[in-house]
């Protein structure tokens, strides 16, 4: 049944991208927000706002029985969870469609397989998907553990089951360290996530992260293509492309063709991202996890393929067949995004909420800009420092980043610090500029060139 | 007059290392200059708060997890 009136049970840049969409197709919204986000863009572009709770995301955004309350209070028939919060926890999907709502993301059989980072791994390696070398499964055993690191190879990550977004990972160079850190990182992993299970991967040095986005209605799944994530600072995504500048196009298939088939083993419904490794020196790719959701850098993929995936998780939701066959999916061009956060480059990307005393937001062909922001806003403290989304759009990659660099030279956010410098340094540099990166250029980059990192005169 | 320790940006205000610790102090404690009497979470970042005087602690002004803004006073000193 096609969606009616949708809820949206997150804040910020996403949630004005989800209210976009919904008008777009007619549907109605229902913004909640915490007593922080009163003045939020998205609040004022919703039809209807319920206020869940206090700042805290522990007590607003987080909770369940306030978001389900404020959606049987408005007659809301849908939720869309965005990215973050509440978007990947099954047991949240499965109260929402308990409650006889709409879940606008797969279901939530298929978030606990896919969230899992070793059952993940196990569906992966059943439908042919090849994983990074390491244990078959949760290590449980120490003595077994350290036979498998010495037979893998230093040096080796120990992950947490349950973790994600870069948490509970430590990196053992040899065997010496591997013995310290394997009951640290159970003690850890059972603090943080209440779960001490713990598996291992060989570190694959060098590597790009390349990840391939998919929708699925549940019995048919397309690719649209790649994005390239690798410039990471903290194991968090700084500037996204797509389609990536490494992948030659045997390699392009290969990789999407291995991402459709994973999602179509777990009946894949939604848009969903499988984020690989890939080794350009050999060729090799792994499979590292999937995200169960619509992720941050999406509009890359909108821009070079002219996909609207929000729009098309609703169509989807509301019970609508995917409505493109895969030879229907063509990669046109080239698109780049970079994160635009409220932190200072020049001062460790030192976090700084405030108020907007300026905007000016740049325009003309190919370029977009999805924000949270206004003219008077005032950004709070309590959430993370993202404000807002640069994307452009041209016909080759060098084209892009030219046209990047003109945006941002139009972008103008007063009152409070911003990471514009650091796109603007990155957009001049060679290396970027000749796609030469991995995992770990950034973060060395960023030492080598923290003078260049300010606020230009 | 009493003293006051002011918190030093805007954010969320912890008077615990870690939900299931105790507090880095509590009524009657002393407080020496540079000690830390609790954190600030700023978009996802925590900063310790260190005292900038010296004095016995009175009160708490903000509680644990209280939303505080930049100059707010948290805690009280004699």
């Amino acid at each position: 049944m096609a969606i009616q009136k949708l809820l949206i049970a997150n804040r910020g840049e996403i949630a004005v991208r989800i209210i976009r969409a919904a008008q777009e197709l007619g549907i109605a919204t229902v913004q909640v927000h915490s007593a922080a986000d009163a003045d939020s863009l998205a609040v004022k572009m919703a039809d209807e706002a319920v206020n869940i709770g206090p700042p805290m995301a522990s007590k607003s955004y987080l909770n369940i029985a306030n978001i389900l309350k404020a959606a049987a209070d408005t007659g809301a028939d849908a939720v869309h969870p965005g990215y973050g919060f509440l978007a990947e926890n099954a047991d949240f999907a499965d109260a929402v469609e308990a409650a006889g709502l709409i879940w606008v993301g797969p279901k939530g059989s298929a978030i606990r397989v896919m969230g899992d980072k070793v059952a993940a791994r196990v569906a992966a390696q059943s439908a042919g998907v090849p994983v990074v070398p390491g244990s078959d499964g949760r290590i449980d055993d120490p003595d077994q553990a350290r036979a498998l690191a010495l037979k893998i190879g230093f040096p080796v990550m120990i992950k947490a089951a349950a973790g994600g977004g870069g948490r509970g990972i430590r990196i053992a160079q040899d065997i010496e360290e591997f013995d310290r850190l394997l009951p640290q990182a159970s003690a850890e992993a059972k603090a943080a996530f209440g779960d001490g299970g713990l598996y291992m991967e060989k570190v694959i040095e060098r590597a790009r992260h390349i990840e391939v986005q998919i929708l699925g209605d549940g019995t048919d799944v397309i690719h649209c293509f790649e994005r390239e994530c690798s410039l990471q600072r903290r194991r968090q995504k700084v500037w996204e492309e797509a389609p990536s500048a490494a992948l030659p196009q045997a390699m392009r298939e290969k990789l999407c063709a291995s991402a459709v088939a994973l999602a179509k083993a777990v009946q894949y419904r939604g848009a969903g991202t499988l984020e690989y490794l890939y080794d350009d020196a050999s060729g090799a790719f792994y499979f590292i996890e999937m995200n169960t959701r619509i992720q941050v850098e999406h509009p890359v993929t909108e821009m070079i393929t002219g996909i609207d995936l929000l729009r098309e998780m609703l169509r989807i939701a509301g019970g609508q067949p995917l409505r493109y066959k895969q030879a229907d999916v063509r990669l046109n061009g080239h698109a780049i995004e970079v994160r635009i956060c409220a932190e200072d480059p020049a001062q460790g990307f030192k976090p700084g909420p405030g108020t907007i005393s300026t905007l000016k937001v740049p325009g003309g062909p190919g370029v977009r800009f999805d924000t949270l922001l206004y003219q008077g806003y005032t950004v709070p403290p309590f959430y993370d420092s993202l404000l807002g989304k640069l994307i452009v759009w041209d016909e080759t990659r060098a084209q892009a980043i030219a046209r990047m660099a003109r945006a941002l030279g139009e972008l103008e956010v007063g009152g409070l610090p911003t990471t514009k410098p650091l796109h603007q340094a990155l957009a001049r540099d060679a290396e970027v500029q000749a796609g030469k990166f991995h995992t770990r250029w950034l973060e060395p980059w960023l030492d080598q060139n923290a003078d260049r990192l300010g606020e230009e005169a | 007059m009493s003293k006051q320790i002011l918190s030093p940006l805007p954010g969320t205000f912890y008077s615990k290392p870690a939900p299931d610790q105790p507090a880095f102090k509590k009524v009657g404690d002393t407080v020496a200059v540079g000690d830390v009497i609790g954190l600030i979470e700023v978009m996802k970042s925590f900063h310790e708060v260190a005292a900038d005087q010296a004095g016995t602690i009175t009160a708490f002004i903000a509680d644990d997890e209280e939303p505080v803004m930049a100059g707010q006073a948290l805690i009280e000193l004699a």
